[in-house]
This record gives C-alpha cells, structure tokens and sequence, in this order.
C-alpha cells in the first residue's frame, strides 16, 4: 500500500460478486500479463467498467465479494485495473487471500456500502481508518499486521523475497 | 474443553494446542496444483529460489484444458511439462489421468487428519476422508514451491448434522444443493464445516465427495466427515502413507449447529446465476435445454454414470440436445466401460468425453452460446462461466440431468 490517502469515483454493486464475472474462466490460462487481464475486469458484470475505469477508483460491493473459483486474476486484473481498494460488507475467504498477496487494499464496512452510491467521489484514509463521503466519514477496521505487511511488501511474492532475503543477510 | 476437527489438525501438526481465530504456518502434507502450475512456475521464478522445498509433497495433474484446446492452452502445458522435468516433481498426471481432485483420491494421496492445500477451490473435497483439504491461490503455492511454507487462519467450525432417510432416487446432490440454498452462498464463510448424522455414515464415498466437493460454494474453508470403515477400506490398498484419523473431541464447541431433515427432499436444481438460488425441480419444469453436462469434479463419478446410463438406457437424447458425459477420471472410464454403461450412452446419440473438467469453467469442450441453456451436473453456474454472459446454467443431479437430455426440458426424472 504505497498511498496513504486516495481519492476516487465508487463503483458500486451488488452482493456475491463471483470470480467468473470479475475475471471470465475463459482467460485463466490463456492470459499471463497482468495489464492484459485489467482489460477484461468485470467483463462479465459490467461490460463498461474496463475502458472506463480511472486510477484510485473504488470498488462498492454487498456481502460475499470474490465467490467462487481460487483464481488469483481476480484480484490481479483489479489491481493492475489501478482500483485503489475494494470496500464489501465482507469477502469471501480464498478472495481475501488472493487481494492480500496481491498487495490489493480490502475494506469491510458494511454502513459506508449502505450510505454511499454509485458514482459518488470519496477518500480513504488508510492510516487514520477513515471513508469520508461530503460530510460524512466512515471508519473501518485496520487489517491486522500480519496482512498490512504482506501488502506494504507489495504482495506476497515481494514479501517472501525480503524475508529470505533478510534470513540471507542474517546468515 | 475439546477441540474442533480442525484445531486438532493443526495442533497435532503444530505440536501445541491451537484455536480458532490464531494464524499460524505449517508446511502441508500435499500441495495440489493442475494447469495454473505454468502461471505458478513464473510466480516461483519471480521468488529466485533454485530448487523446490520438498518436490514430494506436491502433486501437478494437468485437467483444465486437456487434451490442449488451443496453442495457448498447449504452450501453457509445455511449460508445465518443463518445469516437473526441470525439477524433478515425480506426482504429474499428463492430460491421460482425470480431474485433480478425483485422481489425488485415486492415487492414495489423500488421507485423514493431512493437511492438503490445492490452488483449485474444490480441494473441500478432502473433506469427505477426514483430511483438511483448502483452497489457496496462486502466489501461495508459489510460496510452498520455494518455502513450504503457508500461513493459515484456524477457522471456527460449524456442524451440520443430516436426519431422516434419504428417499429413493434421491442424490447427495440434491442434499447439498439443498443446504446451499438454505443457508446461502456465504453460509459457511471461512468455516470449518463438520458433517455428522446416519445419511452422511450411509452414503457411499462419491456421494460424500459430492457434498464436500461443493461445501465451497457457502464459503466454507474446509470439510469433514468421519472416515469410517468405508473409507479405511478404501485406502487400504492405496494409501502412500500411514493412516492416523483425527476426529473433533465429543466436548468440542461449535459457533454454529444447524440439522436438516433430508426424508422429504426433492429433486433440486440450482437456478441462474447464482449457485444458492435453489428450487425444487418441480418449480422449473418445462425450462428448455440445448446442452446437457453429465461430469465435472462433483458428480463425474462411477456412481454417476451408473445413475445416468441406467436411465437413459433404451431411450434417445432429444434432438434439440448435446448430452456431453465426461467420467472424472480414466480408471472410472475403464471401470464404466466394463461394467457396460458407455453403450448406453452412445445408443441414446449421448457424446462420451476424456476425462477432465470439460466446459465446466468454459475453456473447452461444450462451450455455450448466446441464449442457449445448459442444465449441468457441475458446481457452477455463474454468468458468462461456460462461455456466453447470455446463456444460462442450471445446476442438478446426474438422474435429473440425464432426464433433462431425454425429455428436451428440465424434467422430474421420478416420472419420466
């Protein structure tokens, strides 16, 4: 997490937003370069979402966000799609491993995907825990350190890099 | 007071008591990958280590897309091909296996109280032998190719608990489907779901596999069911290791208890396009079909075929209708065609597959159009899953596919 504070437009959807609409199963193994998966984010969800995302735009989502398949391009295709986080009323588990080692900021604050629509502008404050909306501000749970590690690495692959390093060092 | 199935796993492998809600690492007992081993090999080249960390507990089963359906998918295999030569993975499975997940139980990998990591959402699978079987993705088992090592969160356990007697005809499918419906796509999220109760102890070892094969689909981490003698007669001759059962202390606590009374069940079917959108078969009679998928890691099974083909035997494929079958593996190929069910198949105009997961995730053989209907013994049937966004799937039990592929439309196969 290289920002502290973003600002951005909300895209907000539904709840159960599942791995085959976020990132087709058709593409799994035929599409290796991140950037190239950005470009089919969403493709089965909404088909304007790709071309029309911008840097920092946020991702709104109900209960269950990334059900489904393992596959990690899910998270991938939204991190390279520059999505500056993803906020849910909750995630599903094999999504939230795969946002946490792809260095892709999660937020669960079920009141701000209430209270806020689509198309709106907000900030996040990462540091200070903060969704603020006009007036409004949200406050959300840090993840604990163990993750905000992993994504401060840059991901896992990064991660486990600085650790073996470190070990090397150490020897 | 006791431990859940779950801490016990991780206790005993830990040497030290553990709860729910601890994250710990564990290096696992087996690692299953199939074809994202490619996109998992340049991840593992990205860490910049020279060799594996333990090649024998990993086991690589190509399934996906097989044979290769395009020059992509066969560069994709090469590169997996390369990298078990390059170091030295003895467990591969080429494309002339099966789907991973049927040929690990095949091949004695999966055993009670392991801990087994799969980059596939369906590694709950395990479940049903006792074993903690869960998904990762896959950067995680990049890690374990260079480390061995994976972080895990001990899950809190839910017990579900099955009554009554199963009426006849009736699948585990359409128990599972079931309990999808009812507790909903984030039921059991990040649970440990333990099932107990005499249909469980009743069913044999495929029906158990289908129940855990698609506790995924409410979120849950993992599953468990008790590996009585069925299963211990099962492993005897193909266990690779020795077998040591872990089962939750009688004292254990539970954050949830829920039983279902099965004695009255319908057959189910999974609506588009959402897994738990659950009805009885009753509620989507007359729904038209253009494409019947009899396979896929749930339900590909010998018991499966054995339902299908003694349905549609004597009788045609409607002529509107593909009925694709795909056994899940090539021993339970070998063991249908023996046992004479394949005849009735290619009798009926139905299309025999190779073993794999077919166009369960879309990839490959029986892909889906614009508008068209696919009623499919899989687990999924999310939108654009088995190609088109505009096509839908509805999810069901091998007799109530087979029925569908006869009669042209989604049918009760009781009164067919």
């Amino acid at each position: 997490m290289d920002k502290k504070v973003i600002v951005g437009k909300v895209w907000k959807y539904g709840d159960n937003v599942n791995t085959d609409v976020i990132f087709p199963g058709k593409y799994t193994y035929t599409i290796n370069d991140p950037e190239e998966m950005a470009k089919h984010a969403f493709e089965n969800l909404d088909p304007h979402f790709a071309q029309n995302v911008k840097e920092n735009d946020i991702i709104f989502a109900g209960n269950n966000f990334g059900c489904g398949s393992s596959r990690e391009q899910a998270a991938t295709c939204l991190k390279y799609a520059k999505i500056g986080a993803v906020v849910a009323k909750s995630f599903s588990r094999i999504y939230f491993r795969n946002a946490i080692n792809m260095g892709l900021p999660l937020i669960q604050c079920p009141e701000a995907v209430d209270g806020i629509e689509d198309g709106e502008i907000i900030k996040i404050d990462f540091e200070k825990g903060e969704l603020t909306h006009k007036t409004d501000i949200f406050s959300f749970q840090q993840l604990p350190e163990f993750f905000l590690k992993i994504i401060q690495d840059g991901g896992l692959i990064p991660h486990i890099k600085k650790r073996l390093s470190e070990l090397d060092d150490n020897q | 007071m006791g431990q859940t199935f779950v801490e016990k796993v991780f206790s005993n492998k830990l040497g030290r008591k553990v709860k729910a809600g601890e994250i710990v690492e564990v290096i696992p007992d087996v690692a299953m990958s199939h074809d994202n081993t490619a996109a998992i090999s340049l991840r593992f080249t990205e860490i910049g280590v020279s060799k594996i960390f333990k090649p024998e507990i990993h086991v690589i089963v190509l399934d996906h897309a097989s044979p290769a359906p395009t020059e992509q998918y066969a560069q994709n295999h090469k590169v997996v091909r390369e990298f078990v030569k390059k170091f030295k993975i003895s467990n591969f499975y080429d494309v002339n296996a099966g789907i991973c997940h049927q040929v690990l139980v095949e091949e004695g990998f999966v055993l009670p109280g392991q801990i087994i990591v799969g980059s596939d959402s369906h590694t709950t699978t395990y479940g049903a032998f006792g074993a903690f079987g869960t998904g990762i993705g896959r950067s995680e088992m990049a890690v374990i190719f260079a480390t061995g090592k994976m972080w895990f969160r001990i899950p809190e356990s839910m017990k579900i608990i099955l009554e009554g007697k199963l009426p006849e005809g009736i699948a585990s499918k359409d128990i599972i489907l079931h309990i999808i419906g009812r507790i909903g796509a984030e039921g059991a999220s990040y649970k440990s779901i333990e099932f107990y109760g005499d249909p469980i102890t009743d069913l044999s070892i495929d029906s158990r596999m289908t129940i855990s094969n698609m506790s995924a689909e409410v979120g849950a981490k993992n599953c468990f069911m008790d590996p009585d003698e069925k299963i211990l007669e099962y492993l005897k001759p193909r266990a690779r290791d020795p077998v040591h059962v872990v089962m939750a202390d009688p004292d254990s606590s539970y954050e949830t208890e829920l039983v279902f009374d099965i004695s009255q069940l319908e057959p189910q079917v999974a609506c588009p396009h959402q897994v738990d959108n659950v009805k009885p078969v009753s509620e989507v009679i007359g729904t038209k079909i253009h494409q019947a998928f009899l396979g896929s890691c749930v339900n590909g099974r010998l018991e499966d075929i054995a339902v299908a083909s003694k349905l549609i035997k004597g009788k045609k494929v409607h002529p509107n209708v593909r009925f694709l079958v795909f056994p899940a593996s090539m021993n339970i190929y070998r063991e249908a065609m023996a046992k004479g069910y394949l005849t009735a198949f290619l009798d009926a105009g139905a299309i025999i597959m190779n073993p794999g997961c077919g166009p369960c995730l879309g990839a490959s053989e029986g892909i889906l159009a614009r508008g068209e209907v696919c009623i499919s013994s899989s687990n999924r049937n999310f939108q654009g899953r088995m190609g088109s966004r505009e096509a839908e799937i509805y999810l069901g039990s091998p007799a109530t596919v087979t029925a569908a592929a006869i009669k042209g439309e989604i049918t009760d196969f009781r009164v067919l």
